[in-house]
C-alpha cells in the first residue's frame, strides 16, 4: 500500500486496515453471490421463457405458476424459508443435504437465483412475444424447423429487445443482494453493520458501503451499454 | 377549523418542548421489546418487565411524567441524538465507543453472559484448543459480540445475528455449536426448550448497564443517577428485582 494511505488509515479510527479488510470479504462475497445467482438464473430463465411461451398449457401453466409465485412475494421471505424453513425438516441434518444447506451461503444462492430466475424469464419471454410475425415467417419459408427457427432468428432478434430490461434487473439483484447480511452471510451490507455495531457510527459504516455499491453499479451500466452497443449496431444511423 | 386544529396543537407542542427542557417535567423513554424479562408485552399487550418497573419508581421518584416509546435496537442512539425520546433504559451496557456519543447514568444491573449449547455438547468453551473450527453464535454488536471476537477471532467461526430468535433457530438447527448470549435471554429462550443445556461458566462482561441520555443534559443525568441511589438504597430496586429474577443482578 503506498505510504500516504498507510498513514490515513493509521490515524483513522474506524477505516483501519482490518475492517477495510472485512469489507473487501464483503465485496468478494457480494460480487461471487449475485454473479453466480444472475448465470444460474439466465441459464434456467431462456429454457423457461420458450416453454413460457408455449400453446400448450401442460407447458407453459408450470412456468406461468413458478414466476407468478416468485415475483408474488418479497425475496427476503423467499430466503428466510430456504434458510430457516429446510433447517427445520425433521432428519435433515442426517441427509447429504445438509453438507449444502447448513452454511449460509447456498440456500442464499437459491433463494436469489431461483428469484432473479423468474424475473428474467418474463423479461425474455416478453422478448420473444415481440418478434415481429414477418421474421417467423420468412424463417419458415426458408424452410428452418422449429429448433433452427429459435436458435437463428426467434432468440438472437429477442435479446436485443430484451437487454435494456435485464440490465436493471441485474442491478436490483446487486442491491437485493444486501438481504444476505440476515442469514449471517458477511456480504458489504453485513459488513458494515457490523462496523456499524462495534463504532456507532452510521454514517462512515454505511456511506462507505453506499459508495462501493454505487461503483459496483457504474460498472454494470458501463458494461451493459457496450453490450447493447454490440448487440443494437445495427440500428445506428450510416454516417461516416 | 382543521387549520386551527393543526395551530393549536404546534403551540401545544412548543410549549411543552420548553416546559421540557428547563426542568425534566416530561421524559420520553425507549425501550426495545421484546427482551424478556426487561422489558416485553404481556398478554394483555401492556408493556412490562424489569427495566420497565424500574424506570417507572425512577420517575415517580423524580416527579416526573414519563412516556414509554418502543424502538428497534439498530436505531436506538441514533433516535436519542435525533431526539425523538430523552433516555434510553433497555439494556444498553456501558462501553467506551457508546460513551462517545451517549451520557450515561451510573450502573444500574449487570447480567453476565452465558454459554449455551445443544445436549451431547461436551467441548470446554475455555479451552481454545477444543474449540477450533466450532461455530460459535453471538448478537451482533452486543459485549458478548466484543468478548468472542477479541480472544476467540481466528479460532471460531463467529457468526452475528441480528435478533436473539434468529440464533436460536440456528442452535437448534445445528448450524451453530454453541451461543453465547446474555444469560437472561439464554434462560428465557434457549433453556425453556427441550434438548439444550448451559455449558461452561458465566462470564461477567463489561461495566453494566445504565440509563443513556445525550451528552448534553447533564441535569437530567443528575436527577436520574439520585433517582436510581435512592430506589437502590430503599428496597424498592430489591422488591422489583426479586419479581423478575432468582439470581443478584444488582449494581
Amino acid at each position: 500500500m503506498p505510504d500516504f494511505i498507510t498513514q490515513w488509515l493509521n490515524q483513522n479510527e474506524i477505516f483501519t486496515a482490518m475492517t477495510i479488510l472485512e469489507y473487501w470479504n464483503g465485496l468478494v462475497n457480494t460480487v461471487q453471490l449475485v454473479f453466480l445467482s444472475l448465470v444460474i438464473g439466465l441459464v434456467c430463465a431462456v429454457p423457461l421463457a420458450i416453454m413460457r411461451t408455449s400453446r400448450n398449457p401442460f407447458v407453459s401453466g408450470p412456468v406461468w405458476l413458478y414466476t407468478y409465485l416468485f415475483r408474488g412475494t418479497p425475496l427476503l421471505i423467499q430466503l428466510y424459508i430456504i434458510y430457516y424453513g429446510i433447517a427445520q425438516i425433521p432428519g435433515i441434518q442426517e441427509t447429504f443435504w445438509w453438507e449444502v444447506f447448513r452454511e449460509p451461503f447456498y440456500p442464499a444462492l437459491l433463494a436469489f437465483a431461483l428469484n432473479t430466475a423468474a424475473y428474467t424469464t418474463e423479461i425474455i419471454r416478453g422478448a420473444i412475444v415481440a418478434t415481429p410475425h414477418g421474421e417467423i415467417e420468412a424463417a419458415k419459408a426458408y424452410g428452418m424447423n422449429w429448433f433452427m427457427r429459435i436458435r437463428r432468428i426467434v432468440l438472437p432478434s429477442a435479446a436485443r429487445r430484451a437487454v435494456q430490461a435485464y440490465s436493471n434487473e441485474v442491478i436490483f439483484m446487486l442491491h437485493s443482494s444486501a438481504i444476505a447480511s440476515v442469514v449471517t452471510i458477511v456480504d458489504l451490507t453485513g459488513a458494515a453493520r457490523n462496523i456499524y455495531s462495534r463504532f456507532y457510527a452510521p454514517f462512515d459504516a454505511f456511506i462507505f458501503v453506499a459508495l462501493i455499491y454505487m461503483m459496483l453499479t457504474f460498472i454494470l451500466v458501463f458494461a451493459f451499454r457496450k453490450l447493447e452497443n454490440h448487440l443494437l449496431r445495427h440500428q445506428r444511423p450510416i454516417s461516416n | 377549523m382543521k387549520k386551527l386544529i393543526v395551530a393549536a396543537s404546534c403551540a401545544l407542542a412548543l410549549a411543552a418542548g420548553t416546559v421540557q427542557a428547563k426542568d425534566w417535567k416530561e421524559i420520553r423513554i425507549a425501550f426495545d421489546v421484546p427482551y424478556e424479562p426487561f422489558e416485553y408485552k404481556d398478554e394483555n399487550g401492556e408493556l412490562t418487565g424489569f427495566e420497565v418497573e424500574l424506570a417507572e419508581a425512577m420517575c415517580e421518584q423524580m416527579k416526573a411524567d414519563c412516556e414509554f416509546v418502543i424502538q428497534a435496537w439498530d436505531g436506538m442512539i441514533p433516535g436519542l441524538l435525533a431526539r425523538k425520546f430523552d433516555a434510553i433504559m433497555s439494556s444498553m451496557s456501558i462501553t467506551p465507543e457508546r460513551a462517545e456519543r451517549v451520557l450515561f447514568s451510573e450502573p444500574y444491573y449487570n447480567t453476565p453472559g452465558g454459554w449455551f449449547a445443544r445436549e451431547g455438547f461436551d467441548t470446554d468453551v475455555t479451552d481454545m484448543k477444543a474449540m477450533e473450527g466450532k461455530v460459535v453464535g453471538v448478537q451482533r454488536g452486543t459485549t458478548m459480540d466484543t468478548y468472542v471476537t477479541e480472544n476467540m477471532g481466528g479460532i471460531v467461526t463467529i457468526k452475528r445475528y441480528t435478533t436473539a430468535d434468529d440464533m436460536v433457530l440456528d442452535l437448534e438447527g445445528q448450524r451453530l455449536d454453541v451461543a453465547f448470549v446474555d444469560y437472561p435471554v439464554g434462560e428465557q429462550t434457549i433453556l425453556s426448550k427441550e434438548g439444550f443445556q448451559e455449558v461452561g461458566e458465566q462470564v461477567k462482561l463489561g461495566q453494566g448497564v445504565g440509563v443513556a441520555m445525550r451528552q448534553r443534559d447533564k441535569d437530567l443525568a443528575g436527577k436520574v443517577n439520585a433517582a436510581l441511589k435512592k430506589l437502590k438504597n430503599d428496597g424498592t430496586y430489591d422488591t422489583i428485582m426479586q419479581k423478575y429474577f432468582n439470581y443478584d443482578i444488582k449494581m
